[in-house]
């Protein structure tokens, strides 16, 4: 019974090679979609932690000499013999180089099993060779140097042994910073005891970048998230109409007496072969599309992937498992209400296919009350969602909602079209349209929700960038940094460069207390680096103006928020009373901050001296600036840091995530154009009969045809009209709660138009390409066909 | 810097560093190269001389070398408990050197291992910067806080972990007794061989530092000294090491060598209560497994077969606890044992080459 | 007795109210006994036909079946009863559209596991139906279609063959064939046959009738 009703059930696909292949394809290219966030989303983070890398982000917490300078070798041998597990840590610069030398055996980590290159020669690395890992470019800077080529180190950095470090830096018996290993000896010394010129400083995971990149990350998780309920559209779609298609056939199979459950058994399986296939399929596909459209980011995805010796790409268990659960947890969402409507159809219902009828009146009701429902909940959402859950909710409240809506939304507008139609033909291609809405809305559901999908992630995407920018533009504004030892080093270097360089920017902090939260203030001096590079969430007018002039103060969105304070609020400072004239974003930071005028600083903290300052100059002239600081000044290359090198560096890097976001974009609109293409595909043979008096009261097929095509272009107009706000809320979604929720701070919205423009034309490309074959294949219907629709014969 | 960035290359270094401990482990991954060439180092020759207390400290122009301790040990409840301290030499080049390019690494590992858990520590060191090393006299042999320091008649002993530490003194009621002939000790029937004598006398006291609580303890230790370049033919992929203590005071130690072929080479000292020894050559001692378990690292044969039948000894060896398995860079089994049989005692069994 | 219907009534909710569709319908029909079942439209008589086949259960009343009340039947029962014992011969024909000729005609009795190859070649070859066995139904004309039909429902050899207008999409010349060969067929294999037609000449070729006015037999 099993071979014959299998026989039976396959033998459909057999017939219908276009039916199957749109079934695998739209599972597969769910599949694909799916991976290929996956790969974004995994490059996004390979390329935040290569950054935040060069940025001097650590994971671990450390120890330093509390006046900054190297500590002796046998501060660290005294640490040691004491039970303190930490481990040495040598840097400075070398041709420009940031040289970082560790001790392998002492350094924390996870150190799982570990391929042993032929290249790595361990005798070598730790008996004072001299190697040296970086990556292709750096090692070009290295000439002289044994260089071992590894693709993930960072920009312009070079690991090698402490010993190689301490010998290249000139330093000798000194150490930098110690790494403490986050397990300890249940029992050791204080530090006080044994090392009291040291200072423990906490790990910076929480910092800076480190919180702006897991508010990225977090929402490309849900852009993850919203490319699979497109692609899970597409798959509810090719399901339900395979089995729209097989009903008829599965009613004989019954009459003849095949058991239900068994039918309802065979069928499941079926489609578990078809979501297992496709979906290697789609695996496969989300690797190819990935490699070919991300060659520079190649060396990521042999990480992603996993990768042989011969280092060509390999796809790992794992990505299949994810991939394989994805299509066959799709396939059984969207294949479960088909399956289940199969179990409950009556043996004896009308034998001819219920097709993709008209949507009844009554489901109309339902599905409008449903989108009102679920669109008010948004609505409501908006202002009370609080938490990730609320988050999320209003997300999904909001796309489900916009969904279910936006047939009913495009039938009122063609509708309306309709009455204002002058001619014959133009209420008759309105009224055609209409008539088609139900068997086209799932696919432009999935359009809506691909074209929302992209405004939402191209606006999410680069309104962070912009951020980061303006945030490193603010944070890293001068082109030279210089940490001194002490006063006297500090009036050396003022004297050395105050006829050499644009402006000296001394930067000192004190910590106290403002609104009751701590914070560190920081006395600016006037200059337009300031003014030129902060931005601002709120602010009076001339802030800097009246700060410099001592008035008023600038303060952390922290701060603000937590301190209850804002614009023309009163905060003091010791006896002093200033102003809150600013309040800037400060991404990440924990604690609050704020800004008052040098002059201010010095009155209210006369003991504290600036030891680092930010000097402003020619970026050209920053070598040779360093280099006579050294031979002039005494003051060595390793107290300087060339951040706007870095700053570049980072914004390199960063840039790639963009690209790979773009790559995305034409993906998922290429995956909606195909939902629309099977959809239209599809409806062609039910079409005939609709079309067949429109030809017999003289319309030509290839007017029939090019109609065809006006009106695949007209509903991706109107669809992407809804889904330009959809979009726009979606972001907003993401950054203002979302973001909220997660981080504690707001992410400012840009709005790029230009994008959106080009996202619509795709996506009217998507659509007309999609619809060009069916067209096509309408206008050349053969008149005999159009003529059996008169005939008794059909 | 980035942390991660250099765990990926620290990893890389790690594993190749590993390489050179242990060369038993070495051959069992198939570098067998490593561990049976000698590159300039110095090797182990017959009819040797010792002189102490020099010859209690290292000897680099050697590649490998240990000092290693291990101890049956009772609370006063009678719960028994085993605890193991080791210290690990290895040499990248036959020179001491000084400073960080010395080639001289250090590993130590140390253990208690009780009737239901089994607490393992390891830490890693270069030689040359004064973290870890060993002085002859007075003598002195450490790696971070850990360390085994005295004058042979007497040690103390301390070491921490994460979960467990240790603080123990140990006193010497024997002679220093030396294998094979006279110290020089064949591993190989191609004539491998290494320098080995042991302390097997000492009694020993203290307190174990537990997550329940301090536990103090008696009982008996153990320690070794050997030394070697070139401990091990090619076809040798593992060894089983035992260290066992009978009621009236004798004492065998017996170790079996893992061929590939199948066969084994075994050795084994005879011990009497006032430190005489015989020396066995390959054949006389045998080991034969009797029941596997399967550990967290790999599945070992906790209970064996032993016999010297020349001393009429035919005794059960099992382990006090299954789940000694050293969780260490280079895996291994070693743990506390009790014998029946045709003597009933005690011991240490240590097994590599199965993970 | 290979067919006693007792009692039977039915009844379908429709827009205008309840509407008793059988009101106490009593029959019997033994092996090798032919008997059509004739009636205005919506006098029921399809029904009757559908509830005797199990595709469908009565609201009261007795359909017994080689001594087994099928109205007791669950799903499963019921499918195994159309499977094997009972065969329909539908007027829409009801073939599978993706398959040959050939395994359209086997699929009944592989359902039934029944196929017996001899048998289903004998069918073929009777029904005219050896040119046409790698086609697939749309290649056929309509009256090779019916005959496709009542060859897999003749292929697992059923006690009771039940025809509901077998011919009724058939032009006339075409319909007397395919008559006359489903009689002949059904004689051999010496199952009963219910058949349920308008038509007074092709109830007259049964031996015996039954006229069905308003749900009752008149």
């Amino acid at each position: 019974m099993t071979r014959a009703t299998l026989q039976a059930l396959l033998s459909h696909w057999w017939r219908n090679p276009l039916q199957l292949f749109t079934l695998l394809a739209g599972l597969a290219l769910a599949t694909a979609l799916w991976s290929g966030v996956q790969a974004v989303n995994a490059e996004a983070r390979a390329s935040y932690d290569a950054a935040a890398a060069a940025l001097g982000e650590g994971q671990y917490d450390r120890l330093l000499r509390r006046d900054g300078q190297p500590m002796d070798q046998a501060t660290y041998i005294t640490l040691r013999r004491a039970g303190w597990l930490v481990s040495p840590v040598v840097q400075g610069r070398l041709n420009d180089v940031r040289i970082i030398g560790i001790d392998p055996l002492t350094a924390p980590g996870d150190i799982g099993p570990v391929a042993i290159g032929e290249d790595a020669d361990v005798v070598g690395f730790l008996t004072g060779a001299g190697q040296l890992f970086a990556n292709a470019e750096t090692a070009q800077r290295l000439t002289g140097q044994q260089v071992i080529i590894t693709p993930e180190a960072a920009p312009g950095t070079a690991i090698t042994d402490i010993g190689v470090a301490q010998r290249l830096l000139g330093k000798q018996g000194q150490i930098d910073s110690l790494i403490i290993a986050p397990a300890q000896p249940r029992s050791q010394p204080p530090l006080e005891d044994i090392a009291p010129q040291l200072l423990r400083r906490a790990a910076q995971g929480g910092s800076d970048i480190g919180r702006l990149t897991d508010s990225f990350h977090l929402n490309l998780t849900a852009f993850g998230l919203l490319s699979f309920a497109v692609g899970i559209f597409i798959v509810h779609g090719a399901i339900g109409l395979a089995f729209e298609q097989r009903r008829p056939v599965v009613r004989t199979l019954r009459a003849l007496g095949l058991p239900l459950r068994r039918l309802i058994i065979l069928m499941g399986a079926e489609l578990v072969l078809f979501a297992l296939f496709a979906g290697a399929i789609g695996v496969a596909l989300g690797y190819v599309i990935a490699a070919l459209l991300l060659p520079d980011v190649a060396a990521t995805l042999r990480g992603l992937y996993g990768a042989d010796v011969s280092g060509t790409l390999q796809l790992r268990p794992v990505w299949w498992l994810s991939g394989l659960s994805i299509a066959l947890g799709g396939t059984a969402l969207a294949a479960s209400g088909a399956l289940y409507r199969l179990s409950k159809m009556p043996l004896l219902a009308a034998a001819q296919p219920r097709a993709l009828a008209m949507a009844a009146g009554r489901n109309a009701v339902i599905q409008g009350a449903g989108a009102a429902v679920l669109l008010a909940v948004a609505v409501v959402l908006m202002f009370t969602a609080q938490g990730l859950i609320g988050g999320f909710s209003l997300l999904a409240a909001l796309l489900i909602g916009a969904a279910l809506a936006l047939p009913l939304i495009l039938d009122r507008v063609l509708a309306a079209c309709s009455g204002l139609a002058r001619s014959v033909t133009a209420q008759w291609f309105w009224s055609d349209t209409r008539q088609q809405l139900p068997g086209l809305s799932l696919a432009l559901m999935a359009l809506l929700l691909a074209m929302a999908a992209n405004v939402g992630v191209s606006t999410m995407v680069s309104s962070f960038r912009l951020t980061f920018v303006e945030f490193l533009d603010q944070r890293l504004s001068s082109e030279l940094y210089v940490s001194t030892e002490d006063a006297t080093q500090s009036q050396m270097l003022t004297a050395f460069a105050v006829p050499r360089v644009d402006a000296i920017l001394p930067i000192q902090f004190a910590d106290t207390e403002i609104a009751g939260q701590p914070t560190e203030v920081y006395g600016a001096r006037d200059h337009h680096t300031y003014r030129d590079n902060w931005i601002f969430l709120q602010n009076s007018a001339a802030p800097w103006d009246t700060t410099f002039g001592g008035q008023t103060i600038l303060i952390n969105e922290q701060l603000a928020r937590r301190g209850g304070l804002g614009i023309g609020d009163q905060v003091q400072l010791q006896d002093q009373v200033f102003l809150i004239a600013g309040i800037y974003g400060d991404y990440g930071n924990p604690i609050g901050q704020a800004v008052i005028s040098e002059a201010q600083f010095a009155g209210l903290y006369p003991g504290i001296t600036a030891q680092r300052f930010g000097l402003r100059l020619d970026p050209d002239h920053v070598p040779g600036f360093v280099a006579a600081l050294e031979a002039e000044a005494g003051i060595p290359a390793t107290q300087t840091v060339d951040q706007a090198r870095i700053k570049a560096i980072s914004l390199q890097v960063f840039e790639r995530t963009f690209t790979v976001t773009t790559a995305l974009n034409i993906l998922t609109l290429a995956v909606a154009g195909f939902a629309i293409l099977m959809s239209l595909l599809t409806l062609a043979t039910m079409r005939v009969p609709q079309l067949a008096p429109a030809w017999a009261m003289g319309m030509t097929r290839g007017q029939l045809g090019k109609l065809e095509l006006l009106r695949a272009v007209l509903l991706a107009v109107l669809t992407a009209m809804v889904a330009l706000p959809l979009g726009l809320a979606l972001a907003w979604a993401l950054l203002a709660v979302v973001n909220v929720a997660a981080f504690g701070w707001e992410l400012p919205m840009y709005l790029f138009p230009g994008d959106y423009a080009r996202l619509g034309i795709f996506a009217l490309l998507a659509a007309a390409l999609a619809a060009l074959w069916p067209a096509k294949r309408l206008a050349r219907t053969p008149p005999a066909d159009l003529l059996k629709v008169f005939s008794n014969e059909r | 810097m980035s942390d991660k960035m250099v765990q990926g290359v620290v990893g890389r270094i790690i594993a190749l560093v590993f390489l050179w401990f242990l060369p038993l482990q070495v051959a069992a991954q198939g570098f067998a190269g490593l561990g049976t060439d000698a590159e300039g180092f110095a090797i182990p020759t017959p009819e040797p001389s010792f002189e102490f207390p020099a010859d209690h400290g290292p000897h680099p122009e050697y590649r490998i070398e240990w000092w290693y301790l291990t101890a049956n040990l009772t609370a006063e409840d009678g719960t028994p408990y085993g605890l193991q301290w080791t210290l690990f030499r290895s040499a990248l080049a036959p020179e001491a050197g000084e400073g960080w390019t010395a080639p001289q690494l250090w590993m130590g590992h140390a253990a208690v291992t009780t009737p239901d858990r089994h607490h393992v520590s390891e830490r890693l060191a270069r030689g040359g910067i004064g973290q870890a090393g060993v002085i002859a006299e007075p003598f002195s042999a450490w790696i971070d806080d850990w360390e085994l320091q005295g004058d042979w008649d007497t040690l103390q002993m301390t070491a921490s972990g994460a979960d467990f530490s240790y603080d123990m003194a140990l006193t010497a009621q024997g002679p220093l007794i030396f294998h094979g002939q006279d110290g020089y000790s064949v591993k190989s029937a191609a004539g491998q061989a290494s320098y080995y004598y042991s302390q097997p006398f000492f009694d020993i006291a203290g307190t174990l530092q537990l997550p329940q609580g301090d536990v103090a303890v008696t009982g008996t230790a153990w320690l070794d000294r050997e030394w070697s370049s070139q401990p091990l033919s090619d076809d040798q992929t593992g060894w089983d090491w035992f260290s066992l203590s009978f009621d009236g005071g004798h004492k065998l130690m017996g170790f079996r060598l893992q061929q590939t072929d199948g066969q084994n080479y075994t050795s084994a000292t005879w011990i009497t209560p006032d430190g005489r020894t015989t020396a066995f050559p390959d054949g006389a001692f045998s080991a034969e497994p009797l029941i596997t378990h399967q550990t967290v690292g790999g599945e070992v044969p906790i209970r064996w077969q032993v016999r010297l039948p020349a001393k009429d000894v035919d005794v059960t060896v099992s382990a006090m606890n299954p789940n000694a398995w050293m969780t260490t860079s280079i895996p291994y089994w070693e743990g506390p044992v009790t014998v029946i049989g045709s003597h009933m005692g005690m011991g240490y069994l240590e097994m590599t080459g199965y993970e | 007795m290979l067919l006693s219907v007792k009692d039977i009534h039915k009844t379908y909710t429709t827009a205008d109210g309840p509407f008793a569709v059988l009101r106490g319908i009593d029959l019997r029909l033994a092996a090798g006994e032919t008997l059509a079942l004739t009636g205005e439209s919506g006098s029921g008589k399809s029904t009757l036909l559908h509830l005797i086949g199990g595709l469908d259960t009565p609201d009261q009343g007795q359909i017994m079946i080689e001594g087994q009340d099928i109205a007791a039947l669950d799903d499963n029962g019921r499918a195994a009863l159309r499977r094997g014992t009972v065969g329909v011969v539908f007027q829409q024909f009801n073939l599978i559209p993706s398959l040959k000729v050939v395994d359209n005609i086997a699929f009944q009795a592989r359902l039934a596991d029944q196929y017996d190859p001899n048998w289903v070649g004998t069918l073929a070859d009777r029904m005219g139906l050896t040119e046409q066995l790698n086609k697939y139904p749309e290649q056929l004309s309509g009256g090779q279609q019916q005959r496709v039909a009542i060859a897999r429902t003749l292929a697992p050899k059923p006690r009771l063959v039940l025809a509901d207008e077998p011919t009724g999409n058939l032009d006339e010349a075409t319909a007397a064939t395919v008559m006359d060969l489903m009689l002949e067929l059904v004689a051999e294999t010496g199952a009963g046959l219910l058949m349920v037609t308008h038509s007074e000449a092709l109830a007259g070729r049964m031996a015996s009738r039954l006229h069905l006015r308003a749900g009752q037999l008149a």
